[in-house]
């Protein structure tokens, strides 16, 4: 299976001299369709601007990035933003919903700006809506909907279409364990319909969702969970009943 | 986990067959904590013989015989449930200790020696979750017991980054002097045991 991100040497550098802050060193990720991955590590480890870099909001200093195959470098402005705009969702942990706008017009945003006309970005946009249980939240806007519904509101604007990526950062944010249990459901199943999905976070219960679990620190890739997760090895031993 | 209470428990609901209960008491706790046959029974003869369960047939044996639970079986429950769990032993005692050790040892590094733990954790509860991810959401038992596992690993976790953190605010300077601390008053706490 190819990679649907990889991330080749990646570097990046912010201000210089004295200033300079080395946020990413030499990173190495490569994510199949299918698989959920985890990036953990402490605040300024440079899981964030992984993230941005990944979905190419932010450019390298070094090292390549390739989605779909494709180098990133090697694209123009346009056809990069194209690829966003089609390929690419992102879940952000404050939603980042936009307020005049209904459920369905924000889920429906994405397509209508990459062309699709008007009633078949609602068409679409409300399957990708019921999809995540909020049929009967589509009229309403942000304000009348609950935070664990906003953030489904997100994750079905983030694959609507035919998008192959899915970036996360922190996405349960203020979210009570119930609510944010049931958003990492939702981008586990967008996943094993076939999305590559990557989520950022410092929270070990969330990164325990994920198929993998890549740790970094100080820009650093330094390990990764070993076993893909399955329930064989719990039931054998088991902690004492 | 209390196997006598759980099955006072059960048995609370009405009478019931050794069999039924130990099938009973594997479909309520997720089958993440299995127990023998053997374990079942023994704790039902005992059981009976401190008269907080009876059975239909005292000198009977096996999985047929019939069991239900007496009057003084429950109060025994009832006073159980309001009992305040034992958390005196941390299971992350031993972990303190380890990376406590590791800080005066030269040679050793503590953020890699911390990853190495942290990693094991992490996949644990990885293990944890996909029990639950994969199991349907309405199987709130199961989803009860690994909650409570997950945020448990979870605790030990947030420690783990904690003490690396910290770790890391220290000057760079070989192992870290620490010999002062167990003997000032008041500071043996990290190395009780």
């Amino acid at each position: 299976m190819t990679a649907v991100l990889e991330l080749r040497q990646v570097s990046k550098v912010y201000g210089s001299g004295p200033t300079e802050i080395q946020a990413l060193r030499a990173v190495d990720l490569s994510v199949d369709g299918g698989e959920l991955v985890a990036v953990m590590g402490p605040s300024g480890s440079g899981k964030s601007t992984l993230l941005t870099i990944a979905g190419s909001l932010e450019e390298p200093t070094s090292g390549e990035v390739l989605v779909g195959g494709s180098k990133l470098s090697g694209m123009s402005r346009n056809d990069r933003a194209r690829m966003r705009r089609r390929s690419i969702g992102y879940v952000f942990q404050d939603f980042n919903l936009l307020a005049g706008l209904s459920a369905v017009e924000n889920v429906a945003l994405p397509l209508e700006l990459d062309g699709v006309g008007r009633d078949g970005a609602r068409t679409t946009g409300l399957a990708a809506l019921e999809e995540l249980g909020l049929a009967d939240r589509a009229a309403r806007y942000p304000d009348e909907l609950s935070g664990g519904e906003r953030q489904r509101v997100a994750i079905a604007r983030a694959v609507v279409g035919d998008r192959r990526l899915l970036l996360a950062d922190e996405p349960t944010g203020a979210l009570d364990s119930v609510n944010g249990e049931g958003v990492m459901r939702l981008l586990r199943a967008a996943c094993k319909r076939g999305v590559a999905g990557v989520v950022v976070t410092h929270d070990a219960q969330l990164a325990s969702w994920a198929d993998r679990v890549v740790f970094l620190r100080d820009g650093r890739v330094v390990d990764q969970t070993a076993r893909p997760p399955g329930a064989e090895s719990l039931l054998t031993p088991g902690p004492n009943p | 986990m209390s196997v006598r209470h759980a099955l006072l428990a059960l048995l609370s609901e009405g009478p019931k067959y050794g069999l039924q209960l130990r099938q009973e008491f594997e479909a309520r706790t997720g089958e993440v904590w299995p127990l023998n046959v053997g374990q079942v029974y023994t704790t039902l003869q005992r059981l009976e013989r401190d008269g907080l369960v009876e059975s239909d047939d005292p000198e009977g044996e096996g999985p047929q015989k019939g069991f239900r639970i007496t009057p003084a079986g429950g109060h025994e429950l009832a006073r159980w449930l309001r009992t305040p769990p034992e958390t005196a032993s941390p299971p992350r005692d031993e972990l303190v200790i380890k990376v406590l050790v590791a800080m005066r040892m030269p040679g050793v590094d503590v953020h890699e020696l911390i990853q190495v733990h942290r990693r094991y954790l992490v996949e644990l509860m990885q293990q944890y979750t996909y029990l639950k991810a994969e199991a349907p959401e309405r199987d709130v038992g199961l989803a009860l017991v690994v909650d409570a596992e997950v945020f448990r690993l979870e605790a030990v976790v947030r420690w783990l980054d904690a003490a690396d953190a910290r770790l890391a605010r220290l000057p760079a300077a070989g192992p870290v002097a620490a010999a002062a601390v167990p003997s000032r008053p008041g500071r043996s706490l990290g190395v009780r045991r």
